[in-house]
């Protein structure tokens, strides 16, 4: 335990006189060209729920192939392969990273520091707009002769510049750009989060008083910007290697019978960039979440978090070993196998800080007072599944099991589990618990449960039994699982139960999207705090907040955001801007 | 109290299905029996946290559920519980770890008694090369693919001159004798994959790749492509037959003669086209 100066002397004093924000003053600035980082999170929410949606039908096309090959006729190898790509590259990117980062970053970090605004609104305002525009080329590539790449979202050369491989004329070029696009958007919002998060704080918000959201979406933002750069420069020399005629990763190739004027490339360049990007970003979407479900759980659990400097601590230290891991995506790649066991050994040490996370989440459902609302619900699935993609990563990073398993149905299963049905389960909560502050009203509570049960469950029992099929030897990324001696027909049978579940837990979806708007007029009166929670955004002037987030007076920090149920407390929770109350005594955690 | 009940049955049910589901791996037909132990290590370690944090969840959301008068501790920390779980787990990642490295180096060691053999990988086909009686592959380039030479045999290189190419023929190969894989691809990325031997390997076009195996059950096993290679991915098959000694020798024989009868038929043909100018 440490001792905090607690009252009116431990608040430091005003460094700068508050200024009045430049309100807009008509219509389209206020809503359209926005620079206000609520409107601009819910425009990165709405643009970023949309494509989640697109993405989501992508997946069922491609499961029915999988499930009754060759029955939908529109559905030949060439269209199966774009629509992977084109769902796993959407999800990833345009909607778990632009969701947590430009949909909450935006709305949490201000008002949870107590801040007025981002620090550069206009920045800020660019950034959705370019985010827009990366969207608008991303879904322009299904219109274009070829339409968008089949590379696979990982978009290996020489395979995703060569024949072979749909959208090679134009679908390619037009993801490139528009990831690139993608990357300058976004580093003009995670500028914005990271400097805000270090600048933008109110009197008395000392770092180790945030929430662990804002933790979560300020470590993310600061490991997005030094990963996104080297997909950039992969982007950068792949289009140079498919418009210019550079050879960057071609080595000498025959392309179906025909010698390229390729010569010198490595192919396995671009995996390292890729990967140098590409595992940072789990965990760019998975301390987010991380920090999210912290509070959900703490809010809805009416208990402080458990353990509080760990957890940041262990955001911190996942955050900075996830750049010396990502070569665990390819120990099968060719190359030097030493790497081998350097990237286990990390890999496995990520273990370390993360489980510290499991236990502290558990241990705060222990002893608590656990109200099941909605939040919390998804709250406790996301341990439920991130608990086991996290499990089954250990398989997959300890090098020599990772030789039988890779490239097959289980790698698939397990970053599904992990980094897809984990995050959204909490992205689901967090809109529960966080749309009574956006809009004013709660979403409905049948709906929600509905909801939940059927996504949580189906999504469990899409991906759990998907490891035993890769297990048996499936192959990842095939047309159709086909014909082998190892195959037992059963497993076809299985391959119709998933698509069965995928269709279900879609169709679940409609139910969400329909409370989301039916309760923007219908839902019940939230109030400024319907869940008590301590943290600041619970603590504004007026629900929704107003441009500028509170009143005329900033709020002053007094204390941690978990002031739950604290002993002699008349309240069982004391909000952040709550002065000391008498005889309160000042020996606690921050 | 159904949250309780689906975390007890979510934990349960898990474990179930491990045991009773049909769907497992292929009997091992490699000397990679360790991988297998290795992974029924991890399941064993992973297995035991999924059920017992699932099950101090339910027991949590049950014992601590929200009831009128009912009031959470408050306990900020807990330095001896948190270190406690820390050491555990890191001697839990140790035990996981410490054999992984182990077989791994296994893995990359390979025995110098080892044939080489090299596998082709093409769009969407597989391709195989046995060195011929000197024991030696002979030095491939891209420039010397053409529809006579579609693995691109240096001509000038000796060591070549009795390799025997199989393209659209299976790869046979002896029980119980070690074997260096070389992997080659001249178009895009593939990998080698047969179930069986657990073994795999990307083949890189520019370079070579390899790995080592030791066969250990006789059989004919599917040969699989486990790197996306375009639209053709899933088709690309081949087989390989695990055989005897005696019958391996044999077919090993059969194929060299073939090799002789073809290169002989060229070198006439190629007289015959010189004799007509």
């Amino acid at each position: 335990m440490v001792d905090v100066p607690l009252g009116v002397a431990g608040v430091p004093p005003a460094e700068v006189e508050d200024v009045e924000l430049y309100h807009p003053k008509s219509w389209v600035t206020h809503y359209v060209f926005s620079q206000d980082a609520k409107i601009i999170a819910v425009q990165y929410s709405v643009t970023a729920l949309s494509i989640g949606l697109v993405a989501l039908m992508l997946s069922w096309l491609m499961r029915l192939q999988l499930a009754f090959p060759g029955a939908l006729s529109f559905i030949d190898a060439d269209a199966y392969y774009q629509l992977i790509t084109m769902h796993g590259m959407m999800m990833v990117v345009y909607v778990l990273t632009a969701l947590f980062l430009g949909g909450f970053g935006n709305y949490l970090i201000p008002l949870m520091l107590g801040a007025r605004d981002m620090v550069f609104p206009y920045a800020n305002m660019l950034s959705f707009w370019f985010y827009l525009l990366a969207v608008v080329v991303l879904f322009a590539s299904f219109a274009v002769p070829g339409g968008p790449t089949g590379a696979g979202w990982t978009l290996y050369p020489p395979q995703s510049i060569t024949a072979g491989t749909p959208g090679l004329a134009w679908g390619i070029v037009m993801m490139l750009v528009s990831l690139m696009i993608f990357i300058v958007g976004f580093t003009m919002g995670g500028l914005n989060y990271v400097v805000t998060v270090l600048q933008g704080r109110t009197r008395g918000m000392t770092l180790m008083r945030m929430p662990l959201t804002v933790w979560g979406i300020f470590t993310a933002s600061v490991m997005a910007l030094l990963a996104f750069p080297a997909l950039f420069v992969g982007a950068v020399m792949m289009l140079f290697d498919r418009l210019l005629g550079t050879s960057f990763f071609m080595p000498e190739i025959i392309e179906q019978g025909a010698r390229l004027p390729y010569g010198g490339g490595s192919p396995i360049l671009f995996q390292h960039l890729f990967w140098f990007f590409g595992h940072p970003e789990v965990y760019i979407v998975a301390l987010p979440a991380f920090g999210i479900v912290s509070d959900l759980i703490s809010v809805h659990a009416r208990r402080n978090i458990f353990g509080y400097r760990m957890m940041v601590w262990a955001i911190v230290a996942i955050g900075a070993l996830s750049f010396v891991v990502w070569a665990h995506h390819m120990y099968v790649s060719g190359m030097n196998p030493y790497f081998g066991f350097f990237f286990a050994t990390t890999t496995l040490i990520i273990a370390i800080p993360t489980a510290i996370k499991v236990y502290n989440w558990v241990l705060t459902l222990w002893r608590g007072d656990i109200h099941l609302t909605t939040p919390m619900l998804f709250a406790l699935a996301f341990i439920v599944t991130f608990v086991n993609g996290g499990l089954t990563g250990l398989f997959l990073g300890n090098v020599v099991v990772d030789v039988p398993l890779s490239d097959t149905m289980f790698v698939v299963a397990h970053f599904h589990m992990v980094m897809g049905v984990a995050p959204i389960l909490v992205i689901f909560g967090a809109i529960y618990h966080w749309y009574p502050k956006v809009t004013g009203r709660l979403l409905s509570v049948p709906l929600g449960q509905f909801h939940f049960w059927v996504t949580f469950l189906g999504a469990y029992l899409i991906f759990f039994p998907m490891h035993y099929l890769g297990l048996m030897g499936v192959p990842r990324r095939y047309y159709e699982m086909g014909e082998t001696a190892i195959y037992p027909p059963s497993a076809h049978d299985l391959n119709i139960f998933i698509t069965v579940m995928a269709l279900l837990v879609g169709a679940a979806q409609l139910a969400f999207v329909f409370n989301l708007i039916w309760s923007l007029r219908h839902g019940r009166g939230a109030g400024g705090n319907p869940w008590r929670a301590c943290s600041l955004e619970w603590q504004t002037s007026a629900t929704p907040p107003p441009h500028g987030n509170f009143g005329k007076e900033l709020p002053i920090v007094y204390r941690w955001a978990y002031d739950y149920n604290v002993p002699g407390a008349p309240e069982d929770f004391i909000p952040q801007n709550q002065p000391p109350l008498a005889g309160e005594i000042a020996s606690r955690a921050p | 109290m159904h949250v309780v009940l689906v975390l007890v049955v979510v934990a349960v049910g898990s474990v179930l299905f491990h045991f009773l589901s049909p769907w497992w791996w292929t009997p091992i037909a490699s000397n990679w029996q360790y991988i297998d132990d290795t992974i029924i290590i991890t399941f064993w370690i992973t297995g035991v946290v999924f059920v017992a944090v699932l099950l101090f969840m339910a027991y949590c959301v049950w014992r601590f559920r929200h009831r009128e008068g009912h009031r959470a501790a408050f306990e900020p920390e807990n330095r001896r519980l948190e270190t406690g779980l820390t050491v555990i787990t890191g001697l839990g990642v140790a035990a996981m770890l410490a054999p992984g490295l182990f077989v791994w180096n296994h893995f990359i060691t390979v025995p110098p008694d080892a044939s080489a053999i090299e596998i082709v990988g093409q769009q969407w086909q597989w391709s195989f090369r046995l060195p011929g009686q000197d024991g030696k592959l002979g030095r491939t380039r891209v420039d010397s693919i053409a529809d006579d030479n579609p693995l691109g045999l240096d001509r000038n290189d000796p060591d070549g001159r009795d390799d025997v190419v199989l393209q659209g023929e299976d790869l046979h190969l002896p029980i119980g004798k070690p074997i260096k894989v070389l992997l080659r691809s001249t178009d895009v990325l593939h990998d080698f994959y047969v179930p069986e031997f657990r073994a795999k390997m990307d083949i890189l076009p520019g370079s070579s790749t390899y790995f080592w195996l030791t066969p250990t059950r006789t059989g004919t096993f599917d040969i699989l492509c486990a790197e996306l290679c375009g639209t053709g991915h899933p088709y690309m098959r081949g087989s390989v037959v695990v055989e005897e000694q005696v019958a391996y020798d044999a077919w090993l024989d059969g194929q060299q003669r073939r090799m002789l009868a073809q290169q002989d038929g060229t070198t006439r043909q190629k007289g015959e086209v010189k004799a007509q100018q």
